[in-house]
């Protein structure tokens, strides 16, 4: 998968998380997620299972702690399939 | 401080009508709520109806935002911001806000947390899968979950309290928001409670055997209070929300007032004095009354209407017997008295919420609902108060003062008297 096939499927798991859906169509690299979409802290647990669930893979603690942006999300998923 | 207290806003989710207009023309009609449950047979439950409301889960989307209702699965906490949104709606409150209303509390009951939620912790706990869990499990399987989603929804900044007292719940939350108000410390209170009764919950009074068995193969017809054949209660689930508000408070604001809540009082036996963990000890039971009447300022002459809590078991004649004890009104002299019961069954917590809706709705339109299914009233209670008192068809009569009362498990009893609100 490339990166924009990866950040594709990726608004579809952040959708359900956010209000703002203008702001998500938009999504790029660098969108935080607590801080440009809203997604309340906690919401990123769910994200992240998610995540593991949609691609087939397993998020470990420390790669998730690094999920905070788009880009990053898309650096570990891309990562974890690759290990696959 | 004197304050008085009103009812401007109700909203219900009942197994025999959703909403205020379909609730009320239930309750004239005698619309009986209880259904066949094909999964309570197949579980080989002896009892096998219940009161179910006929919920739009999807419709939920219109009451909270697509974020709170993605993960949302708890159904108690479902009718319980329904009804509490409805609730507020009918008050003419606003729902948006981007301040807190401190001046606005909450007091939302429920008598269990999610236990869907709970089976899906631990089955996945068990399968060593607590990774998967998420971040929405603890919001649906604390006790507090419908009273956090509730006054997170509208902002609610006054005292959250989230109360729990068996079939006294509901009773017991607005008799503590009145409290709260009555005496300064909040100018508006939400209450009410909520209730789903799910197989796990059901299925230990069916083991209990104190449910309905044997109208299986008629459900509109297993729900019998004050009968004979009366043979147990049915399981219910539902919810009922009010805003009640200072008087003064709500005249200033234009606020339609619904009714007055003139006082209340709640209390336990102590599991003393013929009260266990089941029964209630009569003495506790006829205090709550009495003391409810002194705390109103009324005479039990003025009460026309008993709201009972009446359950379909072995208790209501023990029941009747105090409330004649308690109001010293027996025979023809007895109020007239009706069962909420017959028509929805025994919604736990939701009950007293449930049924106080119900008796305020008698007062705004002046009539007393019917007993269904009492076409064999107990001779051991019209022994003791007329048969008269015992309404089976919707009688159209001007009602004034109603009292309500729920007893619980833990032998626990809360009583309230709401009148007609008149300056």
């Amino acid at each position: 998968m490339t990166r924009q096939e990866i950040l594709d499927e990726l608004k579809k798991v952040l959708s359900p998380y956010t209000v703002d859906k203008e702001k998500l169509a938009q999504i790029d690299e660098n969108t935080d997620l607590i801080k440009d979409l809203k997604i309340n802290s906690a919401n990123l647990v769910d994200i992240i299972i998610d995540a593991e669930s949609k691609y087939d893979i397993e998020i470990d603690y420390d790669s998730a702690d690094r999920m905070t942006n788009v880009g990053s999300c898309i650096d570990v998923i891309s990562e974890k399939m690759g290990q696959a | 401080m004197n304050r008085r207290v009103v009812v401007t806003g109700m909203g219900v989710v009942s197994p025999n009508g959703i909403g205020i207009p379909q609730f009320l023309d239930a309750l004239k009609q005698g619309t009986s709520g209880i259904k066949f449950m094909p999964l309570y047979e197949e579980l080989k439950f002896s009892c096998q109806v219940a009161g179910m409301p006929a919920f739009d889960w999807e419709g939920l989307r219109n009451y909270i935002s697509e974020v709170s209702f993605h993960g949302l699965k708890a159904r108690g906490v479902g009718y319980g911001i329904h009804a509490a949104l409805d609730a507020w709606k009918d008050a003419g409150l606003e729902v948006e806000t981007e301040d807190t209303r401190w001046d606005t509390g909450c007091v939302f009951g429920n008598s269990i947390a999610d236990t869907e939620a709970m089976k899906n912790v631990i089955t996945r706990v068990d399968n060593k899968e607590v990774k998967k869990l998420g971040s929405r499990v603890v919001e649906q399987a604390m006790n507090s979950g419908v009273t956090s989603y509730i006054s997170g929804r509208l902002g609610l900044g006054n005292k959250v309290i989230t109360n729990s007292a068996a079939c006294a719940t509901g009773t017991q939350a607005i008799l503590m928001g009145y409290e709260y108000i009555k005496h300064g410390y909040a100018d508006r209170m939400l209450v009410g409670s909520t209730e789903y009764v799910d197989t796990y919950v059901f299925g230990a009074f069916d083991s209990m055997r104190v449910l309905s068995r044997k109208f299986n193969d008629e459900p509109e017809k297993a729900s019998r209070p004050l009968s004979i054949t009366a043979g147990g209660f049915v399981p219910g689930s539902g919810a009922a929300a009010f805003v009640i508000e200072d008087l003064e408070f709500a005249l200033a604001r234009g606020a339609k007032i619904y009714a007055e809540i003139l006082g209340g009082s709640t209390n336990s036996g102590g599991q003393r004095g013929g009260g266990s963990m089941t029964a209630p000890n009569p003495t506790g039971v006829m205090k709550s009354v009495t003391d409810a009447v002194k705390a109103a300022g009324i005479s039990p002459e003025q009460i026309d209407l008993i709201s009972g809590h009446l359950t379909a078991t072995l208790a209501d004649r023990l029941e009747i017997q105090n409330w004649c004890a308690a109001l010293n009104r027996s025979g023809s002299d007895f109020p007239m008295v009706n069962s909420l019961k017959s028509m929805i069954g025994h919604s736990l917590s939701a009950a007293g919420s449930i049924e106080s809706v119900a008796a305020i709705l008698q007062i705004v339109h002046g009539f007393v609902h019917p007993n269904v299914n009492l076409d064999d009233p107990n001779p051991e209670i019209t022994n003791i108060i007329d048969i008269n008192c015992l309404p089976t068809s919707m009688v159209k009569k001007e009602v004034n003062i109603v009292a309500k009362a729920n007893f619980g498990f833990g032998d626990v009893n809360t009583c309230l008297l709401f009148s007609k609100y008149s300056n």
